[in-house]
């Protein structure tokens, strides 16, 4: 039933929002429908937690560990983000930036793309996260091209293409799947069903699911924004509106992942090997470096973050793939920090660059001095990502690491490589961007406080002191996934 | 019908399919385009239906119809109201290299034989050797969309790489499970409108519907 509403609340405020269109009221009406799916999460998780796994709706749905944080994350990072983008995309209004039909539009897709995620969450069937997870791309497509310069239309045009036929592969894929599956557990919509296949995983043929996962690993790594698949992320949220950009990379990056964890699982069972894995830490690693590289050379303030979604993506899937307790401990986790800590940083960089008029970071000046909320809640970003103790993201790096030096002792210096250069260009970048004093291009701002704070503190709490129920909810999700 | 019969009909439905992605891979002008789309779509759905008939699985005649409905008629008619709008539907793209495209397409075709050997011999359904042509058709779909430059000719590209993943389904398994497959046909629908307020959008922007304008986004040196 709290599944129920969880999934339906988004998809009505949809409709409502539609009809709603550009009314003042309508970024209330966002920030509730968004509020509620977040109560429905959390209602969600207190009954799988109480309870234990759980199927739905004939089978449809199902929660367990694993997807039920996401899912309560999902929801609270977009409540966060509809709280932020209230005055976010009102000063975009009254800036010419978005017109009439452009807001109607914003709000409608922005829970359509929630919907789209949480369905891709909590469905069991392999084939139905499919289609969630295209139904999330096409809602977000022309959200991307909403300012209508060339820049966004030819990043949202790349968005489209690149990670169209990116899901296409996934979908041959899972066409794979199905045929292995369907000679295990007979014709019919039951041999698609997630809880079904991951009891009789060592009974799929192997060959065909090695097949299989190539397929799957490129369709969803190209939405997880793996190199050298990565080329659209950088684009697409660099020229986006910025709520979008936080929940794309918050939000998105973590369900396709998601995807290639549950498939991984699969193929894992069928194979007997580690095959999947090998191939899951090549990409991560290589995203790892290639993200870091790339870091150097940003000018645009959005689209350096957007580098670091990629290095960040790189460590969850190296983690994944590398397997084992303490990895996958350290991967579920780092989803979890990286996805707070990313979402706020997007916030303050969208408002920076509000008050700058721009995204080049050479012309962003002064930021401590200008808005002390904005300036902090960037350095404190940037520093909770990078990987600066007490934060939560050194805890899950300090996890994965050691986990690569016990298991893979070899790659540890190519990994500790990828982190260090990101720190430096990271932290190179933004010293400049929030000391100093106010430069004469600075425009004073209300910003939007609330979402950045609760983002960083929760980060901060999390590197502290890991409450019991969360780390008993990533045991739990890490022995479903070994 | 007897089932061999089926499965020869079925198999020259195929070598129909790959034809026409050949002749898409190829073929200049935007009307034609969109006419060799269109008789993809008709294979396609004429194949679904016959494996529907031979496996007695019924629900194929539902995706038959819908194939029929979408990749023929409904998408069709869209992008024909599109490039008239847009005043392109008489455009000649220029192609380079179309022997070397060819020769490409043709290594994808045996590629796609030499990857799907493994699961031929698993399978043992009368199908199973179309799957084969559903591969490639996936690749020569991927392959039209890296050689050519006009947005309209992209999305074609597109489509009829998922009318292959539809063949696929249909002969690796005799279709996917029906949710599944309306599903899917959803998604192609929405994807049918966003790039129709696409090629507006690019128009608007560029002038002109060449992607290869589009190079503003890049990493500086």
């Amino acid at each position: 039933m709290t599944l129920l509403i969880l999934l339906s609340v988004s998809f009505i405020s949809a409709v409502v929002l539609a009809f709603v269109g550009d009314r003042k009221f309508a970024p209330e009406i966002n920030i509730l429908g968004s509020a509620a799916t977040f109560a429905a999460g959390v209602g969600l998780a207190i009954e799988v937690y109480m309870h234990g796994p759980m199927v739905a709706g004939n089978k449809f749905f199902f929660v367990d560990a694993f997807n039920v944080y996401l899912a309560v994350l999902t929801s609270f990072v977009s409540m966060t983000t509809a709280v932020f983008s209230r005055r976010y995309m009102r000063w975009e209004r009254e800036h010419g930036r978005v017109g009439h039909w452009g807001m109607r539009f914003y709000h409608a897709m922005f829970q359509l793309f929630i919907f789209a995620m949480l369905l891709a969450l909590l469905t069991n069937n392999v084939g139905v996260l499919w289609i969630a997870m295209e139904l999330a791309t096409l809602s977000t497509v022309l959200l991307v091209s909403l300012y209508r310069t060339p820049t966004a239309i030819e990043a949202a045009w790349k968005y489209f293409i690149l990670c169209g036929v990116g899901i296409a592969l996934a979908l041959f894929g899972t066409v794979l799947l199905y045929f292995a599956a369907e000679k295990v557990l007979g014709e019919g919509g039951e041999a698609l069903l997630w809880t079904n296949l991951s009891q009789v995983s060592d009974k799929l043929e192997p060959t065909v699911l090695s097949l299989a996962f190539v397929f799957l690993m490129v369709g969803y790594g190209t939405k997880v924004g793996l190199a050298p698949l990565h080329n659209w992320l950088p684009d697409a949220h660099s020229e986006g509106p910025t709520p979008i950009s936080a929940v794309l990379s918050g939000l998105l990056l973590n369900i396709a992942l998601y995807a290639l964890v549950r498939c991984k699982v699969l193929v894992d069972g069928a194979t007997g090997t580690h095959q999947a894995g090998y191939i899951m830490m090549g990409f991560g690693l290589l995203s790892i470096l290639v993200a870091a590289f790339s870091l150097l050379r940003q000018k645009d303030i959005k689209r350096m973050f957007a580098y670091s979604s990629i290095e960040h993506m790189g460590i969850a899937t190296f983690a994944f793939g590398l397997g084992g307790q303490i990895a996958t401990f350290g991967a579920l986790l780092h989803m979890l920090v990286h996805s707070l800590t990313k979402s706020s940083i997007f916030f303050t960089a969208g408002h920076a660059s509000q008050m700058h008029r721009t995204q080049e970071m050479d012309k962003i000046k002064g930021l401590l001095k200008g808005n002390p909320l904005v300036g902090w809640g960037l350095m404190f970003g940037v520093m909770a990502i990078v990987g600066m103790p007490p934060f939560g993201v050194f805890v899950s790096e300090f996890l994965i690491l050691t986990a690569t030096m016990k298991d893979a002792p070899l790659l540890t210096p190519l990994l500790l490589i990828g982190i260090g250069v990101a720190f430096a260009a990271l932290f190179r970048r933004v010293q400049p961007m929030v000391a100093g004093l106010i430069p004469a291009n600075q425009h004073p701002l209300k910003a939007a406080h609330i979402p950045v704070i609760l983002h960083l503190v929760l980060v901060l709490i999390i590197g502290l002191y890991m409450p019991d129920f969360l780390s008993q909810w990533f045991h739990t999700a890490v022995e479903l996934l070994k | 019908m007897s089932i061999n019969l089926a499965a020869q009909v079925n198999s020259i439905m195929a070598a129909l399919i790959l034809l026409t992605s050949f002749g898409l891979l190829v073929q200049r002008r935007m009307y034609g385009l969109l006419h060799l789309f269109a008789w993809q779509g008709l294979f396609l759905s004429i194949s679904t239906a016959i494996v529907g008939y031979v496996s007695g699985s019924h629900h194929l005649y539902i995706s038959s119809i819908l194939t029929l409905a979408l990749k023929v008629i409904l998408i069709p008619y869209i992008l024909h109201f599109l490039m008239k709008q847009l005043h392109i539907h008489k455009e000649v793209e220029q192609l380079v290299n179309v022997p070397t495209i060819m020769l490409i397409g043709i290594a994808l075709v045996i590629f796609s034989y030499y990857l799907t050997a493994p699961i031929r011999e698993l399978s043992t359904l009368v199908t199973r050797s179309t799957l084969a042509v559903a591969l490639a058709t996936v690749m020569l779909g991927l392959l039209m969309m890296i050689t050519r430059r006009h947005a309209v000719t992209q999305i074609i590209g597109f489509l009829a790489l998922e009318n292959g993943l539809f063949f696929a389904a249909t002969s690796a398994t005799y279709g996917m499970p029906l949710v599944v497959e309306l599903g899917v046909a959803l998604d192609i629908l929405i994807a049918a409108f966003i790039f129709g307020i696409f090629f507006f959008q690019i128009r608007t922007t560029f002038d002109s519907l060449d992607v290869e304008q589009m190079t503003k986004l890049k990493e500086e040196d």
